[in-house]
């Protein structure tokens, strides 16, 4: 919303200076976002004398003028000032516009320097229009008649010194959206007094030819109220100048008297109007649902077909304008305009939002209309403007046409001071807040107030607060401390999921992993890579190709990171997120994964031969350091039954039974090249939610049990087929004595050709670890060969193997 | 017995002579091995009487400790010697880089969560959740945001589809963190203290904003919670966020749906060189939206208005992490660069707590 100071000032009795306005619109609500202060851009430009212009010396289209400034106004000291000037209008004794070295030239951009042109001294300069951006006149200079007072601001001078104000109107504040109503919140918070609003009686003298009807269907919500009045004999030319230079000032272009009364009342006002063409109505105006079809050029020179419903002010012939929201071209008003038929209607905010949206158009009346105007205003805005027009157009008006009537919207809330100071928490006394609520309209009986018909945003006890606090100003709020909620010290507040997702991200930064948040949407194709991209998951809206589906897992976002470094040169990664996936499209349908990817190799080239490509194991390794992390248990079963895009041959599950706790392995090549990452790559990821809660939940540890007695180390090779998992080794080694053997550890392992070699196609060679301590005494020989014995027959059993000789 | 004294010259000579191990032996063996001179002359007492033996035996005993030592001293030095010859010959270049490590990061924006967390925690605030995809209810009518409400077109909403025959209003991807107040109250009722951070979205997209970004959610609702309580709390957490001794916040009314009244909060700054100072200046930067909670948003999750009142407050996350720590560009937050993740990123150890002064 844009408006002048001036224009204000028409409304508001105030002597308050721009600043203060500014500050308490701000603080009202009203969001000064932009301030056109003329002072301060066209502030330096004084009115000057050119005592003298002679023929520059070195140059045919150049003057040499001996200007006469008054740098501090009239009255002021006089300098005399030279100035080489191109203007073929720069003569001896001219009176213009003079800008002084310093000065910053809007029309131009420059500032202004002292200069020396072809060898003569210019200081300042002689001013176009354009030059000061007030026409694109740029013929000459300014020329003002001989007794323009000398060292006046010139912008006093042709009363440009006009600031604009542009606020911000927060959807509530309809009523915010015309000046009367900034108005009347400056006057509340004390900041001047509203001037009153005169509303001249219109005596009619003829009876319209143009009737009204609204169709049933409407009048008890799209259209409640329709008023209208033909003005005969009109002459439509340009509006006066005030009226132009404040639609100019607002950004308008002003078209002629008529449209420009209309636009006036909408900025003025709130009271959006229409303008027919009365010659070129047929019969009688009807307002009406649309029946779906129907097609209309508006006035933004665009046809548009209405579906069923949409409101339609249509004539005997055909439809005419798009109610409440543009009207159309064909009965709009001319210069050739004698007649005119004069609309003002109020429009429920509902319909005219709907039509508005489905048909894309963003109009003032639309804006206006849908936020709501006041309904009462409908016919004394008819009867203002009516005499508007009669002023400036001259004519004759006709009696009123009117069907329907003004909606009822008398409410009243209870206001309770009391409560309004608990919370604020400003002690606000109970008659200033009377006096706020009356100073905003508020008719107040007793301790209920009914709201003003232009406030339809106060719904309740609590917008009385608000007004009573907006105008009292939050600006002086003073922070009150808040209690604490339990003496003592605070108990943890953190659930076990939000701690173990801090944890995870944590502990994988620790392990070299470097975070990333990638969006939660990600394209078709790479949902699909993930088994994600269902119908359920899809964006209706989607802002890119990109980003349509919402993500099945972390991965694709990962790898996705990964190509783009890549592309940038980085080929060695370590990234991770901690972040939602999404199975569903029904709120709670996602979890939480921490997913890691490593891509190229372990470490950077060094002297010392770091450098190898990651595998597998090094996923493993970073998933069981979380895992661990998480408190999940040691023993878990690891299965190969990881999703579709992992490497079928190089990916594992760790599992509790069912419950799948995490997946770690190779990326499978094949999405690695649809989504143009490099290998190798090795990846993990763990669903957080289902590594189970710890069972104990005392921070107290389990007693340390610590033998005095050596431990025994004994090593085992075997050899089983290449197949055979070393977990199944393990587990049947550990079983052989669960008293005496502390821990089975594979340390090596012999496969490939030199192994099938050796020990038979299809072999390779596992070799053991297994740790005995003795509880009671030391073992004897005796005692160890039997526990290998049984360790031997164990793991040869399980595994299909033997014992490598 | 001078026949001594030139003995022990001459061996002491000699030891300090030998330049290695085995020149040093010869001279032990000459004269303290079986056949050396001082072994000779010791087995010589025996032919003595018995009083010149003893001063012969005593004397001869301490020329042999002291040739001992000398042995022993030279034996020691020369091994030393030795030691030192090797280390010269292992001369390293320790101007080469260290084995390498990894060093990871944690994300900004997940570090001033956990910032978040910290200094709310202190004033006893829960951390909520709530779904992403959220039910029309739950991200507007609840907020009383009603279908119609001119709100709903300027949160640049991103729908679910939805199939067809399902009648239902589409669901969204949650455009606020707002939702997530009234699971919290319903689940928990009142009085509540908690703070709701998380991912939000809306479709929007260009040099300041991105379809997907962070906000953090306040809300504490009591019996007598104020909007001068609201303001504290700001303050303090500002005060305690962004490091310095204190700040200076500015309440202008506004317009939010789901607060009444509503409060725009500017914090009082300083630009200086492309250099933003929190606390001091005579600039105003807007940081947060605030309000009282609406009645009819504790009444829709089931709270009565009547009994109950507090505050709400929502903020950008990513937008205080840009403040704090000078990071000039949104979108970057979400494009993974390395390079980027190593600048602005934070080690796993720097663990924002109150204790330790939230962040280094």
């Amino acid at each position: 919303m844009k408006f002048t100071l001036s224009w204000l000032k028409d409304h508001l009795e105030t002597e308050a200076p721009l600043d203060a306005i500014l500050d308490a619109l701000t603080d009202l609500g009203l969001e000064v976002e932009e301030v056109a202060d003329p002072v301060a851009s066209l502030g330096a430009f004084r009115i000057a004398r050119v005592i003298e212009a002679v023929q520059h010396p070195n140059a045919d289209r150049l003057r040499v003028c001996r200007v006469e400034t008054l740098p501090d106004g009239p009255g002021g000291r006089v300098e005399e000032v030279q100035v080489v000037c191109g203007a073929p209008n720069a003569r001896t004794g001219l009176v213009g516009v003079f800008a002084p070295p310093g000065t910053h030239v809007p029309g131009t951009g420059v500032d202004l320097k002292p200069g020396v042109i072809r060898g003569v001294e210019s200081n300042g300069m002689l001013c176009s229009e354009r030059e000061l951006m007030l026409s694109d006149d740029h013929n000459g200079i300014i020329e003002l008649p001989a007794d323009a007072p000398l060292g006046m601001r010139f912008i006093d001078y042709r009363g440009l010194n006009d600031p604009m104000i542009h606020v911000k109107i927060t959807p509530n504040r309809p009523d915010a959206l015309g000046v009367r109503g900034i108005a009347r919140d400056l006057a509340a918070r004390g900041l001047g007094k509203l001037k009153p609003l005169e509303i001249p009686a219109i005596k009619g003298s003829f009876k319209s030819p143009i009737g009204v009807t609204i169709d049933h269907a409407l009048k008890t919500k799209g259209c409640p109220l329709f008023a209208g009045r033909l003005i005969r004999g009109v002459k439509n030319g340009p509006s006066p100048d005030w009226m132009q230079a404040q639609l100019k000032a607002i950004g308008l272009r002003p078209i002629s008297t008529l449209v420009d009364i209309t636009n006036y009342f909408t900025f003025a006002l709130n009271r959006p109007l229409h303008v027919f063409d009365a010659a070129k109505v047929k019969g009688s105006l009807r307002i009406h649902p649309a029946k779906g079809g129907e097609e209309l050029l508006a006035l933004d020179g665009k046809t548009y077909t209405l579906k069923p419903g949409m409101m339609l002010i249509s004539d005997d012939a055909q439809p005419e304008s798009l109610a409440g929201i543009m009207g159309g071209e064909l009965s709009g008003c001319t210069e050739a305009t004698t007649d005119v038929f004069l609309e003002s209607a109020y429009w429920d905010p509902i319909t005219i939002a709907a039509t508005g949206r489905a048909l894309k158009i963003n109009s003032d009346a639309r804006y206006r209309f849908e936020r709501g105007v006041d309904p009462a205003f409908t016919l004394p805005g008819l009867d203002l403007a009516t005499q508007m027009v009669l002023d400036l157009c001259g004519g004759e008006a006709s009696e009123l046409v009117v069907d329907g009537a003004v909606p009822e919207t008398d409410r009243a809330y209870r206001l309770d001071p009391a409560r309004v100071v608990s919370l604020v928490g400003m002690d606000i006394p109970e008659a200033e807040q009377r006096a706020t609520l009356t100073a905003l309209g508020f008719t107040l009986k007793g301790d209920m107030a009914h709201p003003p018909t232009w406030r339809p945003d106060i719904q309740g006890e609590a917008d009385l607060v608000e007004e009573v606090a907006r105008i009292a100003s939050l600006t002086k709020l003073q922070g009150k401390p808040l209690s604490r909620p339990v003496s003592g010290v605070l108990r943890p507040i953190l659930t076990p999921q939000q701690e173990r997702e801090r944890a995870a991200r944590r502990m994988l930064a620790g392990l070299g992993y470097n975070e990333c948040v990638t969006y939660s949407f990600i394209d078709a194709k790479a949902a699909a890579l993930f088994g994600g991209g269902a119908e359920a998951v899809r964006i209706d809206n989607p802002i890119s190709s990109e980003m349509t589906h919402l993500r099945p897992d972390l991965l694709p976002g990962l790898l996705q990171a990964a190509a783009r470094n890549q592309a940038r040169g980085f080929m060695d990664l370590a990234l991770f997120e901690v972040g939602p996936v999404f199975a569903g499209g029904e709120p709670g349908e996602q979890a939480v994964h921490a997913t890691g990817l490593l891509v190229g190799a372990a470490a950077a080239r060094d002297p010392f031969g770091s450098r190898r490509p990651v595998d597998l194991f090094d996923a493993k390794a970073d998933a069981e350091a979380v895992l661990a992390t998480l408190g999940a248990p040691a023993r878990v079963q690891i299965t190969r039954k990881a999703e579709g895009w992992w490497h079928p041959g190089r990916s594992g599950v760790v599992a509790l039974g069912p419950n799948a706790l995490a997946t770690f392995g190779e990326v499978h090549p094949s999405v690695l090249r649809a989504l143009d990452v490099k290998g190798p790559a090795v990846a993990f990821t763990i669903r957080i939610a289902n590594v189970p809660l710890p069972k104990v939940k005392t921070p107290t540890r389990p007693a340390l049990k610590l033998s005095d007695l050596q431990a025994v180390d004994r090593d085992f090779a075997f050899v089983v087929d290449a197949k055979v998992e070393a977990l199944t080794l393990v587990n049947a080694a550990q079983g052989a004595d669960k008293a005496l053997i502390e821990s089975v550890r594979v340390f090596d392992q012999f496969t490939g050709d030199k192994a099938e070699a050796q020990m038979g196609a299809g072999k390779k060679s596992v070799a053991l670890t297994v740790r005995l301590q003795p509880v009671e005494k030391t073992l004897t020989e005796a005692e160890i060969e039997a526990v290998s014995a049984r360790i031997v027959e164990k793991v040869t059993k399980a595994s299909g193997g033997t014992l490598r000789s | 017995m001078d026949g001594l004294d030139t003995l022990k010259a001459r061996f002491i000579a000699a030891v300090s002579a030998a330049s290695d191990e085995a020149a040093l032996e010869e001279v032990r063996l000459a004269a303290l091995g079986k056949k050396g001179e001082i072994s000779a002359l010791m087995a010589g007492l025996g032919k003595m009487d018995p009083e010149a033996r003893k001063a012969a035996g005593a004397q001869l005993n301490i020329l042999k400790d002291e040739i001992d030592a000398a042995l022993r001293a030279k034996k020691a030095a020369l091994a030393d010697a030795a030691l030192n010859e090797r280390l010269q010959a292992e001369w390293l270049d320790v101007t080469l880089p260290g084995r390498p490590r990894r060093m990871g990061t944690i994300h900004p924006v997940s570090q001033v969560m956990d910032e978040l967390t910290a200094i709310f925690a202190d004033m006893g605030f829960a951390v909520a959740e709530g779904p992403q995809v959220e039910s029309d209810w739950y991200n507007f009518d609840a907020l009383n945001i009603p279908p119609e409400h001119p709100a709903r077109q300027e949160h640049d909403t991103f729908f679910m589809a939805r199939a067809e025959g399902d009648n239902r209003p589409p669901h969204v991807l949650r455009t606020h963190t707002s939702p997530v107040q009234i699971r919290a109250m319903a689940a928990q009722g009142a009085p509540i203290r908690v703070i709701a951070p998380g991912r939000v979205y809306r479709m929007d997209m260009d040099q300041t904003h991105t379809p997907m970004f962070h906000q953090v959610e306040g809300l504490a609702i009591d019996r007598d919670i104020s909007m001068a309580n609201l303001k504290w709390t700001l303050e303090e957490f500002c005060r305690a966020f962004f490091k310095v001794p204190s700040v200076e916040l500015r309440f202008r009314a506004s317009h939010f749906p789901f607060t009444e009244p509503s409060a725009e909060v500017d914090i009082r700054c300083s630009w200086e060189g492309g250099q933003l100072k929190i606390g001091e200046g005579d600039k105003w930067m807007e940081i947060l939206g605030s309000g009282m909670v609406h009645p009819k948003v504790l009444a829709a999750a089931g709270v009565d208005p009547t009994q109950w009142q507090g505050f709400a407050f929502g903020m950008g996350i990513d937008r205080i992490a840009m403040l704090k720590y000078g990071i000039p560009d949104l979108r970057a937050f979400f494009e993974s660069d390395l390079r980027w993740l190593r600048h602005y990123g934070f080690a796993a150890l720097d663990m924002p707590d109150l204790a330790g002064g939230l962040s280094r």
